[in-house]
């Protein structure tokens, strides 16, 4: 890909920086800024809190007072990408990790599945076929802790959100809409069309790794049935 | 040694200073709305600034105490049968009652030790949405008992015999607020958000000369301001981005939305504005109902708000350690 380079730098109020490379998605730099993201994170700069990467650009949250910062901190996180980027980033090789999702997609747990398979004019069981077929990344993590952005889905299961957004929609519910699926951490409202469930914790704050998934991952959905569905959820 | 909730008032949590480091995770730091208060009630009973207590929302509880335990009641100008901004003794066996507050919104009560529920991702702080962190991850409710330092009682008897000026169980003084509003509306420093230059020239003027009004649905995540409609110029989709304790979104509707405390991490909202740090904490004190108005600051502005407010309350900190005999 061409050499990437931000299109410029906001200030997100006096305690964070938002450095974008691009307005619109773009896989490319989505991965680029993702990679970018691991390596400003990896320096353990005091002044650093958070590293946020998002689908076109990265946020860099910073404690502007900090005695360890000789220069302003917007100027030194403007430095340290720069210093990144002319550094090279990691290959995408050597940061991949994949990720398995279990899903059951069995009617119960699948409210929208028909709808969705209707629209694409196939069967319920094709565009489950479809929806483990593919290969998916994750895009971006945001809206809710653990809350995964996952691109990649085939162009057939392209449908728009539900007019009217469900109030409650279950944990664990894999659902999709504009190009994209989810998988939600809580039960909490939300308007994607959904078409089967995990038995896994998306989220869980008091596990090692508390998030399943980290922006950049590769991910696998692979169907299992109702039965091992509810040996795996607790 | 605990506390137990007799009453718990209108939204009750544990917080601290919140969780940093897992943004990157769709987490926010959460913690106490109004950090400078909790910083305060935590020096006036000889915590660390970070000390998990308290956070009490418009309407305070009536808490009875098991042990003999040293408290401080900081922020909202709480109307309660024990005085604010100072170091209190309270005996063991007996209840104290907070009513509503005449002033502010958020109080924070500190006790001696701090409140000893477990750390979360190294924090207490209770964050909502997750159900995790503070006390069982909720919102205090009657029956609670919340667990205090074994030495609770020693500790409270300790630092309050090292207290100069005493009257009673208390002290002759008291701490100056910080963050509650002489009168409203209240000013809040606005630097440019990354769509600010969306909005036409007549919407930021707007923006600048409205003197919105806190809606009744705000909470921790995010404070509705209601007002004029604002009309972004551009109608194109914006790529979803990370937002900021303190941005201000425009959603489509036109109601602004500053997010607070447990905002989300990404939004996908133009952004107009980002309140000045050193601001946040005095909107946390506006309750529903209260106004504020926006002035257009820079960086370097912020900066000094900031300094201006670390030096006052470094200096506020240095009378309480002169009392403490430190």
């Amino acid at each position: 890909m061409a050499k990437l380079a931000p299109l410029g730098a906001v200030p997100l109020g006096d305690c964070a920086v938002y450095v974008e490379f691009a307005r619109t998605l773009d896989l490319e730099v989505n991965s680029a800024v993702q990679r970018l993201a691991a390596m400003v994170h990896g320096r353990a700069l005091p002044w650093v809190r958070d590293v946020v990467p998002a689908l076109g650009g990265l946020a860099i949250h910073f404690d502007p007072d900090h005695a360890s910062l000789t220069t302003d901190a917007l100027t030194a996180a403007l430095n340290t990408v720069s210093e990144c980027l002319k550094e090279g980033l990691p290959k995408e090789g050597d940061v991949l990790r994949t990720v398995e999702v279990p899903v059951c997609y069995e009617p119960e747990f699948a409210p929208d599945l028909t709808e969705v398979a209707a629209r694409a004019k196939i069967s319920p069981d094709e565009a489950v076929a479809l929806h483990t077929g593919g290969d998916y990344r994750v895009l971006m993590i945001g809206f809710a802790p653990g809350h995964a952005y996952i691109g990649g889905l085939d162009a057939k299961l392209d449908v728009p959100r539900r007019a009217a957004p469900r109030a409650i929609v279950p944990a664990g519910s894999v659902a999709i809409a504009n190009d994209q699926t989810v998988v939600y951490p809580y039960a909490i409202s939300g308007g994607w069309n959904i078409i089967g469930r995990t038995p896994l914790d998306v989220f869980d704050a008091e596990r090692q790794e508390p998030s399943l998934f980290c922006a950049g991952d590769r991910v696998r959905f692979r169907a299992i049935s109702r039965a091992e569905f509810l040996k795996q959820a607790k | 040694m605990t506390i137990r909730v007799l009453r718990p008032g209108l939204l009750m949590t544990v917080q601290d200073l919140g969780r940093h480091g897992h943004q990157h995770m769709g987490l926010c730091p959460g913690g106490a709305m109004d950090p400078l208060s909790l910083v305060l009630a935590n020096a006036l009973v000889g915590n660390e600034p970070g000390a998990a207590a308290l956070e009490l929302t418009v309407l305070g509880p009536d808490l009875e105490f098991e042990h003999d335990t040293l408290i401080a009641l900081v922020g909202a100008e709480f109307e309660s049968d024990i005085p604010l901004n100072r170091p209190v003794l309270i005996t063991g066996g007996s209840h104290i009652s907070i009513s509503r507050a005449a002033r502010g919104a958020r109080g924070y009560l500190a006790v001696a030790g701090g409140i000893a529920v477990p750390a979360v991702l190294g924090s207490r702080s209770t964050y909502i949405p997750g159900g995790f962190g503070g006390h069982e991850g909720r919102v205090l409710k009657r029956g609670d008992l919340l667990p205090l330092v074994p030495e609770v009682a020693a500790l409270s008897a300790e630092r309050f015999a090292a207290l100069k000026n005493k009257r009673g169980w208390s002290v002759r003084w008291s701490a100056p607020p910080l963050t509650v509003p002489d009168r409203e509306p209240i000013v809040l420093h606005a630097i440019d958000g990354e769509h600010f230059a969306d909005f036409d020239a007549n919407m930021q003027r707007v923006f600048f000369d409205t003197i919105w009004r806190v809606t009744p649905d705000s909470n921790r995540m995010g404070y509705r301001l209601a007002g004029p409609a604002l009309a972004r110029g551009k109608s194109d989709e914006i790529l979803s981005g990370p937002t900021c304790l303190g941005s201000v979104q425009v959603p489509a509707n036109g109601v602004p939305i500053a997010l607070m405390a447990d905002h989300q991490t990404t939004g996908g909202y133009p952004r107009i504005s980002e309140i000045a740090s050193a601001d946040v904490p005095r909107l946390a004190q506006i309750a529903p109902g209260g106004t504020v108005h926006f002035a257009r600051c820079a960086l370097d502005m912020a900066a000094e708000l900031r300094k201006d407010t670390s030096n006052r309350l470094t200096q506020i900190l240095r009378g309480i350690a002169w009392e403490y005999g430190k």
